[in-house]
């Protein structure tokens, strides 16, 4: 497929989050806010491309039987290295985001990428993949963040445009299933007009 | 501390799906069925108390021992993948037929946040032994009770009219967002 | 297309042994490297939370601290001097009787046990009603400063104490004042030093 369409099938088309459904547990949450899931999709985009690199370049040298532990090593290796880098030099996000940075080496769509992907194609495919993969979710997560924070908290970004709170149960854990559901919706709707 | 706190707390006010969002993806992709729900529970319950008694020993007598507690992320997932592989091995022969029922959910327990988290939970919330173990089997009943009772839901929801953009996956969710809701009103228990 | 390599079984143990080596070296080295800033960046956030709760100082109170074992946790204590006078103490303090577990709070005392300023270190209560206690989000916690334990009941109005609690959230304000009460009992059992 031409690399252009590999990229840009990770933000519509095959979006983790909205078509193929995975990676949910962190999109719900830490996305209360739209800081925190940017953050969280950059991350999970760094590991999903550093291991999809490696498996790529690795492949053929890993036997058939062990490639899924493997596989899951390297991913936990970039797990652990995006959790040290974060607690060193941006302990705010690291402390928001909590458990969520080491359950990134469970997220599905890295190991689902690898998988069906990493492990089939050239370094430079797989790059891309990653890429496309990894920011349709950083911007899924960055979405659905931006309304639970608008909606619960009067801000964006930080910035309040209201007095106190905003309706609360936005950020609380109804509110992440609620907004997801309807994203999902919208997301379909507008698949299906540009199929 | 109170054993009791910690079991009210993990099954009803800080349930494992509806409020601290782990295992949503077995929960939206299991939970059509009670009888794959039921069993799903059941592995997932096997697998996260022994992946947390061995992680909570591995923790205390080596990554702490040794100061490499850097080294949590990658030790607890191969724990929690090796003990999937063996109770693969161990359904195949004792019960092929579960074994089939599950198909490829068995082996995606190994990517359940849930059974990771706990472990990890566990280990940052300075559990004891016992009380992780007690932390551990209170939060698969959760995971199962949260499991089972949408199954529930959504066996009730096949049977009616649903609009065409909401069929499957959104309308679970918002009926998983009133389960939560519904959920958050166990919050003046503890 | 790639190749299935055969799986022996030394190939498959020689691989896995191989790749958890490459990737356990790998992230000592990064971890050695993060040692630093990450010790920096958490004895930045624990000079901020002082400065905020006890009056001007010039010493390090970080480096003059002390710990004092309780049930069910340790307390730190940071004695603030200004020309090697105490000006007060920093007491970092917890509760597990929050609502959604235990949260930390640092506590300021003046000399004499009163109530300079407290600062909450980590919570996670409900947010909306138990995080009231953050000062970004109410001056709920301000009724605290100036009073002295000796005379200022540290249980809610529920309790017969002399705190407000936080509308709808008992739990939360009865566990903060279980906080308080814990520094100040240790703070006055021996922490002023």
């Amino acid at each position: 497929m031409n690399q252009w369409k590999n990229f840009s099938k990770g933000f519509f088309k095959e979006n983790a989050v909205f078509v193929l459904f995975l990676g949910l547990c962190p999109t719900l949450g830490v996305t209360t806010s739209a800081i925190n899931g940017l953050g969280m999709g950059l991350a999970t985009t760094f590991v999903l491309v550093m291991s999809n690199i490696v498996v790529s370049i690795v492949k053929s040298q890993i036997p058939d039987k062990v490639r899924i532990p493997s596989f899951i090593v390297i991913i936990a290796s970039f797990v652990t290295m995006v959790e040290l880098v974060m607690q060193a030099y941006v302990p705010a996000l690291f402390e928001q985001l909590g458990v969520f940075i080491p359950l990134i080496v469970v997220n599905c769509l890295i190991l689902g990428r690898a998988e069906a992907f990493a492990s089939k194609n050239g370094v430079v495919s797989s790059i891309i993949d990653g890429l496309g993969m990894g920011l349709g979710f950083a911007m899924a997560l960055t979405i659905l963040g931006g309304v639970r924070e608008i909606l619960g908290s009067g801000s964006i970004f930080g910035f309040k445009f209201i007095e106190g709170d905003g309706m609360l149960v936005f950020v609380l854990a109804p509110g992440a299933f609620i907004v997801l559901g309807y994203l999902i919706v919208l997301i379909n709707k507008i698949n299906n007009k540009t199929a | 501390m109170d054993y009791i706190i910690i079991i009210i707390s993990a099954i009803f006010v800080n349930n494992i799906v509806l409020n601290q969002f782990f295992g949503i993806c077995p929960f939206i992709g299991v939970s059509s069925k009670v009888e794959t729900s039921a069993g799903m529970a059941g592995a997932v319950t096997f697998v996260m108390v022994i992946a947390t008694i061995v992680t909570y020993l591995l923790q205390k007598y080596v990554l702490d021992a040794f100061g490499i507690a850097f080294m949590q992320t990658i030790t607890f997932i191969l724990v929690i993948a090796s003990l999937v592989q063996l109770v693969e091995i161990i359904l195949k022969k004792v019960s092929p037929a579960l074994y089939q029922a599950l198909g490829i959910f068995l082996p995606l327990i190994t990517t359940n946040c849930a059974v990771l988290g706990v472990a990890i939970l566990a280990v940052q919330k300075d559990y004891n032994l016992i009380e992780s173990v007690v932390y551990a089997i209170s939060n698969a009943v959760g995971f199962g009770l949260a499991l089972i009772v949408f199954a529930g839901l959504r066996e009730h929801m096949d049977l009616v009219n649903i609009p065409k953009g909401m069929k499957g996956v959104p309308i679970a969710f918002l009926v998983a967002g009133l389960l939560a809701l519904a959920f958050m009103g166990f919050a003046g228990l503890v | 297309m790639a190749n299935k390599k055969e799986s022996t079984f030394v190939s498959m143990v020689l691989t896995l042994f191989l790749v958890t080596f490459i990737a356990s070296a790998a992230l000592g080295y990064l971890y050695e490297l993060t040692k630093g800033p990450i010790e920096a960046s958490k004895l930045a956030k624990q000079n901020s939370a002082i400065m905020q709760v006890v009056p001007e100082f010039d010493n390090k109170p970080g480096e003059e601290s002390f710990q004092v074992e309780v049930d069910g946790g340790i307390l730190k204590f940071f004695p603030a001097k200004k020309n090697g006078e105490l000006v007060g103490t920093a007491v970092s303090t917890f509760t597990n009787n929050g609502f959604s577990g235990n949260f930390k709070i640092m506590v300021g005392f003046l000399p004499d046990g009163t109530i300079h300023n407290i600062s909450v270190l980590e919570q996670k209560e409900t947010p909306g009603l138990g995080d009231k206690m953050l000062k970004s989000k109410s001056d709920w916690s301000v009724q605290f400063n100036g009073k002295n334990p000796e005379n200022f009941q540290l249980k809610v109005t529920k309790d017969d104490g002399d705190v407000d609690a936080i509308t709808a959230s008992t739990i939360s304000s009865r566990a903060f004042c279980d906080a308080v009460d814990r520094a100040y009992k240790a703070y006055m059992e021996g922490g002023k030093k």
